[in-house]
C-alpha cells in the first residue's frame, strides 16, 4: 500500500496507483503546460517547413506543369494545323495531276487525230492519183487495142483479098474496115 | 484502494478506455513538467516528420510528371488551396500557409493516432483549444485590421427588422465567442470518443463468447475512425476558412 501511494504521488494526481486514468486525462491540469509547449513548437516547425520549402516548391511545380501543358497544347495545335495544310497541299497536287493527265490525254488524242487526218487525206489523194493513172492506162490500153484490132482487121482483110486472088487495094480495104468497125 | 485492486483482478473484464490518453514521460517515471519529453512530444514529433516526409521529401524531385508521393502532396495542396479560394475568395489566400499548417497537422496527428498503441495528440483539449484559439484570435485581429470598426457590422444583422436587431446582436455576439469552444471540442471530442469506444470493445474481447462480435465491432469502428480522422480535419479547416471569410467580408 505504501509503495502504491508513493507511486501515485510520484506520477500525477490524474493517475491512480495502478497507472489508470482518474477521470478524463483531457481535463488534467498537470499536463496542459507540457502539451501546449510541444504543440507550439510543432506548429511553428510545420509552418516554417510548409511556408518556406514545401508550398513554394509545389506551387512552382504546378506552375511549371501548367506551362508545359499549355506549350504542349499549342505545339499540338501547330502540328495539327501543319498536318491540315499538308493534306490540303496533297489534295491540290492530286487534283492538279489529274487535270494535267486529262490535258495530256486530250492533247495526245488531238494530235493523233490530226496526224490520222493528214495521213488519210494523203492516202485519199494517192489513191485518187493512182486511180486516175490506172484509168488513163486502161484508156490507153483500150485505145491501142482498138487500133490493133483495126490494123489486124485491115491486114487480115488484105490477106483474105489476096488469097481470094484479088489485088488488094490498101486504101479501099482500110476504108471498108473502118466502115465496118464503126458498126 | 485494496478492494479496488481485488475487484480489478477478480473480474476478467477490465475497462480502462481513458488510459490511452495519459501523458507519460518517455524517459523515467518522474512528474510531467512543462519541458519534459513525453509521449506527447514523441507523437507530435512523428507528425512533424510525416508532414516533412510528404510535403518536402515527397516533392524533392520537383517532377513535372509527379511520383506517387508528390501527387499526394499536390493533392493536399490543391485541396486546401481550392477550399480557401472557394470559401473566402482570393484575398484569403494570404492565409494559405497557416491553414495548410492546421490541416496537415490535424490530418497527420489524427491518422498517427489510429496506429495501435499510439498516443493521439488531437484527442486532448489542450491541443485543440490552442488551435481553435489561434484561429479565433487571428480572425478577430484580421477582422479589425481590415475593416476597423466595420467588423462589428458582423453582429448587426441589417437584413432583420430593426426591433429584432439588438436581440440578434446579442445572440451573434455569444455565438461568436462560443466559436473557439465548439471548434476545439468538436475535434477532440470526436477523436477521443472513437478511440474510447474502440477500447471498450477491446475490453469485451476478453470474453470468449463475445470476442468475435467484439473484434468485428472494433474493425467497424476503426473504419469509421479513419473517416472521422479525415472528416474532422476537413471540418476544422473549412470552419477556419468560414471564420476567415467573416473577418475579410463581414457584411451580413
Amino acid at each position: 500500500m505504501a509503495s502504491d501511494t508513493h507511486a501515485a504521488q510520484a506520477v500525477s494526481s490524474c493517475v491512480d496507483s495502478h497507472g489508470s486514468a482518474v477521470g478524463m486525462p483531457q481535463l488534467c491540469g498537470d499536463w496542459i503546460g507540457n502539451q501546449v509547449f510541444w504543440l507550439v513548437i510543432t506548429l511553428v516547425v510545420i509552418f516554417l517547413v510548409l511556408s518556406r520549402i514545401a508550398l513554394p516548391r509545389i506551387a512552382s511545380v504546378l506552375a511549371e506543369r501548367q506551362g508545359t501543358i499549355t506549350n504542349d497544347i499549342a505545339a499540338a495545335e501547330d502540328l495539327k494545323r501543319k498536318a491540315e495544310e499538308a493534306e490540303a497541299a496533297y489534295e491540290k497536287a492530286l487534283a492538279d495531276a489529274r487535270a494535267e493527265a486529262q490535258n495530256i490525254a486530250q492533247a495526245t488524242r488531238d494530235e493523233i487525230k490530226a496526224e490520222l487526218d493528214v495521213a488519210l487525206e494523203k492516202a485519199d489523194a494517192e489513191i485518187a492519183a493512182k486511180a486516175a493513172e490506172s484509168e488513163k492506162a486502161i484508156a490507153d490500153i483500150r485505145a491501142s487495142a482498138l487500133e490493133n484490132v483495126e490494123t489486124v482487121a485491115k491486114d487480115t482483110a488484105e490477106a483474105i483479098v489476096a488469097a481470094l486472088g484479088g489485088k488488094a487495094d490498101g486504101a479501099k480495104v482500110a476504108a471498108a474496115v473502118a466502115e465496118r468497125m464503126k458498126g | 484502494m485494496a478492494s479496488d485492486t481485488a475487484a480489478a483482478e477478480g473480474s476478467s473484464l477490465v475497462f480502462h478506455p481513458m488510459d490511452q490518453f495519459i501523458v507519460k514521460p518517455l524517459f523515467g517515471d518522474g512528474a510531467v513538467g512543462m519541458f519534459t519529453i513525453t509521449n506527447v512530444t514523441l507523437w507530435l514529433f512523428l507528425a512533424v516528420l510525416a508532414v516533412i516526409g510528404l510535403m518536402v521529401i515527397g516533392t524533392s524531385r520537383r517532377a513535372v510528371v509527379p511520383t506517387r508521393s508528390q501527387s499526394i502532396a499536390e493533392l493536399a495542396y490543391g485541396f486546401v488551396y481550392k477550399m480557401i479560394e472557394d470559401v473566402t475568395g482570393k484575398d484569403g489566400l494570404v492565409f494559405f500557409p497557416y491553414i495548410m499548417t492546421l490541416f496537415m497537422f490535424i490530418v497527420f496527428a489524427n491518422f498517427l493516432g489510429l496506429i495501435p498503441m499510439s498516443f493521439t495528440t488531437t484527442s486532448h483539449f489542450a491541443v485543440t483549444v490552442i488551435l481553435a484559439f489561434a484561429v479565433f484570435i487571428t480572425v478577430t485581429v484580421v477582422g479589425f485590421v481590415k475593416n476597423g470598426a466595420g467588423f462589428l457590422g458582423l453582429f448587426w444583422v441589417s437584413s432583420a427588422p430593426a426591433a429584432l436587431r439588438p436581440i440578434l446582436a446579442v445572440i451573434e455576439l455569444i455565438s461568436y465567442f462560443v466559436r473557439p469552444v465548439s471548434h476545439s471540442i468538436r475535434l477532440a471530442g470526436n477523436v477521443m470518443a472513437g478511440h474510447a469506444v474502440i477500447k471498450v470493445f477491446a475490453g469485451f474481447a476478453a470474453i470468449t463468447l463475445v470476442s468475435p462480435i467484439s473484434i468485428v465491432a472494433i474493425t467497424a469502428m476503426y473504419g469509421l475512425e479513419i473517416l472521422v480522422a479525415f472528416i474532422q480535419a476537413y471540418v476544422f479547416t473549412i470552419l477556419t476558412c468560414v471564420y476567415l471569410k467573416d473577418a475579410l467580408h463581414p457584411s451580413h
